[in-house]
């Protein structure tokens, strides 16, 4: 029955208006200075977008269970290959094995 | 639901909501596959982007906001008809269904001829890395790998593209048959979550490329 589940038009009309205001949003955000905060609002406006393309344009929200494991094992996946890797970056030059990152540009 | 027409229930399932929920949880699993296909892209921007951030707010400053944003608003669009196109073959309406999936190719067309007029002025104004790489100091060089990310990202996000239209021409075709309808739609359903998912990238891509070098 829920791989039938038709959304209604009025829905989908809602999300594409809710994804524009969050275009327009975020790209008036960018001219302002917040500093870190810029990057915080952006990526937190992204999120947002693509959950609601997932949940509603992809049907997640009316999927069976099926589903929603596969994208949350493919979130924890994508999670670890940045943690892992991030951890390998971060980390470097901690006991003077190696170059530290990031390496001279930055400062 | 009514009965199955032989042509559209395959002989290894039992019906056809056992059917669709297959194929739609094999697509799902293929997206997963894509999602760690593109994060490594983006694990190796956010390196490379937090080893010399003025370097990427400098290449990102050199971006086309307009055109980028103006390509947002075409995707978001054509992800609106996909979904369209959707609900068509879920409501028996054919017709619609076909004037959808022209809407969303067409769509996807002028993201891709958008694309191109931006590369070719990457290309006159020296941006593409390579020998003739040229960027105003201080800068200078430091900007190629901002512009190496920028053209294997959007690079491989428009081969999506590219291979999104294709299908979904093939989808066109089997749609004007009238092969799809509230029964069976799995292959219109499939296509749209490849192409929702190709406009989630672009979603985190247009950001982190066009907008971290505007204040």
């Amino acid at each position: 029955m829920s791989g039938h589940h038709v959304v209604p038009v009025r829905l989908y009309v809602a999300v594409f208006m809710s994804l524009m205001a969050f275009t327009t949003i975020t790209v008036a955000v960018a001219y302002l200075d917040l500093g870190a905060l810029n990057n915080v609002v952006m990526l937190g406006i992204a999120v947002t977008k693509a959950t609601l393309v997932i949940l509603y344009f992809m049907h997640v929200r009316y999927a069976t269970r099926m589903i929603p494991v596969v994208l949350v094992a493919a979130v924890l996946w994508l999670l670890i290959l940045f943690g892992f890797i991030m951890s390998d970056y971060v980390t470097r030059g901690w006991l003077g094995a190696g170059a530290p990152w990031p390496a001279p540009w930055s400062h | 639901m009514s009965h199955a027409e032989p042509s559209a229930l395959a002989h290894q399932f039992d019906s056809l909501e056992q059917q669709k929920e297959s194929s739609t949880l094999g697509m799902w699993f293929f997206l997963a596959q894509e999602m760690l296909f593109f994060g490594g892209l983006f694990v190796t921007y956010l390196l490379f982007r937090w080893r010399d951030p003025t370097a990427f707010a400098a290449g990102s400053h050199e971006l086309d906001i307009l055109l980028g944003g103006f390509n947002t608003v075409v995707l978001i669009g054509s992800s609106l008809t996909m979904a369209m196109a959707v609900h068509s073959a879920q409501t028996d309406k054919q017709r619609q269904l076909v004037g959808y999936l022209v809407a969303t190719g067409a769509l996807g067309l002028v993201f891709l001829v958008v694309k191109y007029f931006e590369y070719s002025a990457k290309w006159h104004h020296h941006l593409v890395p390579g020998a003739a790489f040229h960027f105003a100091e201080p800068i200078g060089g430091r900007a190629e790998l901002f512009f190496s990310l920028y053209f294997a990202m959007t690079g491989m996000h428009a081969l999506h593209m590219v291979i999104g239209v294709a299908v979904l021409a093939w989808i066109l075709a089997r749609a004007r048959t009238g092969e799809f309808g509230a029964r069976y739609y799995n292959p219109v359903e499939c296509f749209g979550l490849y192409w929702h998912f190709v406009d989630i990238v672009w979603i985190f891509l247009f950001p982190l490329l066009y907008l971290i070098g505007r204040h």
